[in-house]
């Protein structure tokens, strides 16, 4: 892997409009039951504009961020050998059906261990106000030849 | 179903150690379908036994986000709220293997890890178990009780 990709900012990915099916969607995917990511009107009564997205949702809008890294020609990663290491998500506020969501990922880490190389990289995540919403924080292994 | 605005547990009440939620999932290749429709992953490693194979695996497995996603929920409904859920995190340690006609079962079992009463809030400490070991290291997720 190219140590140079450490500290390089990408181009934000074009927004991605979190609908309302999309979030049940994905709540029934991951055997969330709440009625807050099904219901309306759950979710108004507890103050919310709309349904609120499962806490590992925004993995769906930081994804196009870490295609943009996988496919960077001078990155040098094989992407038949990455595996997901570690993934975080620390949020300034939940998800929401209507936002309007832009990612902006940097490479934070890069390092060799073991004859694995390891890309650690956050993805910004901001609203159409541009204020932040959540961070998506994801460490990729690049195996190494066995 | 009458709703009211959730409550969220009492942080006071806490203790370290006190289990909060535990909940056993029941995964079949079904719900891999479902997760990559719904995620965007499309890697085949999720759904064919012969590209897991050729790539060394013992056969199909679980996204990890898939893990991640669920193992999550027994404290969204614990807390009483997707959105009290700020921040969450995992390491992929060892591999779901989901049969294709046996599925497989993953045990989560949270805890209380830490209380920060100045900031109202509780880490949740997830111990995820699938066949007697755990898959996820370090899998906390911090929860607002304000």
């Amino acid at each position: 892997m190219n140590p140079d990709l450490q500290g390089r900012v990408f181009p934000p990915v074009p927004p991605y409009l979190v609908g309302r099916e999309k979030v049940r969607e994905f709540a029934r995917a991951v055997f969330a039951t709440h009625p807050i990511n099904h219901d309306p009107e759950a979710a108004r009564a507890a103050g919310y504009t709309d349904v609120v997205a499962p806490p590992t949702f925004p993995i769906v809008v930081q994804e196009a961020t870490l295609a943009q890294l996988l496919a960077q020609p001078d990155a040098g990663i094989d992407f038949t050998r990455v595996v997901h290491g570690d993934q975080r998500f620390t949020y300034s506020r939940p998800i929401v059906a209507g936002d309007e969501l832009t990612a902006t990922l940097s490479v934070t880490g890069v390092k060799t261990l073991g004859g694995h190389s390891m890309v650690t990289s956050e993805s910004t995540i901001v609203d159409s106000g541009g204020a932040h919403v959540v961070t998506a924080i994801s460490t990729l292994v690049v195996r190494g030849d066995e | 179903m009458t709703l009211t605005p959730a409550s969220a547990p009492e942080l006071a009440t806490l203790s370290l150690g006190d289990v909060v939620a535990e909940k056993t999932f029941s995964l079949s290749r079904d719900s891999l379908v479902r997760y990559a429709g719904a995620s965007g992953d499309f890697n085949p490693i999720h759904y064919r036994d012969d590209v897991a194979v050729s790539v060394g695996l013992p056969g199909v497995l679980a996204h990890g986000m898939l893990t991640m996603g669920f193992a999550v929920q027994p404290v969204v409904d614990w807390a009483g709220d997707p959105g009290r859920v700020t921040d969450y995190q995992v390491k992929f340690t060892r591999p779901v293997l989901v049969d294709p006609v046996d599925g497989a079962i993953v045990t989560v079992v949270a805890k209380v890890g830490a209380i920060d009463t100045d900031a109202a809030t509780a880490r949740i400490d997830l111990t995820v178990t699938y066949e007697g070991q755990t898959v996820l290291g370090k899998a906390q997720a911090r929860v607002n009780l304000a």
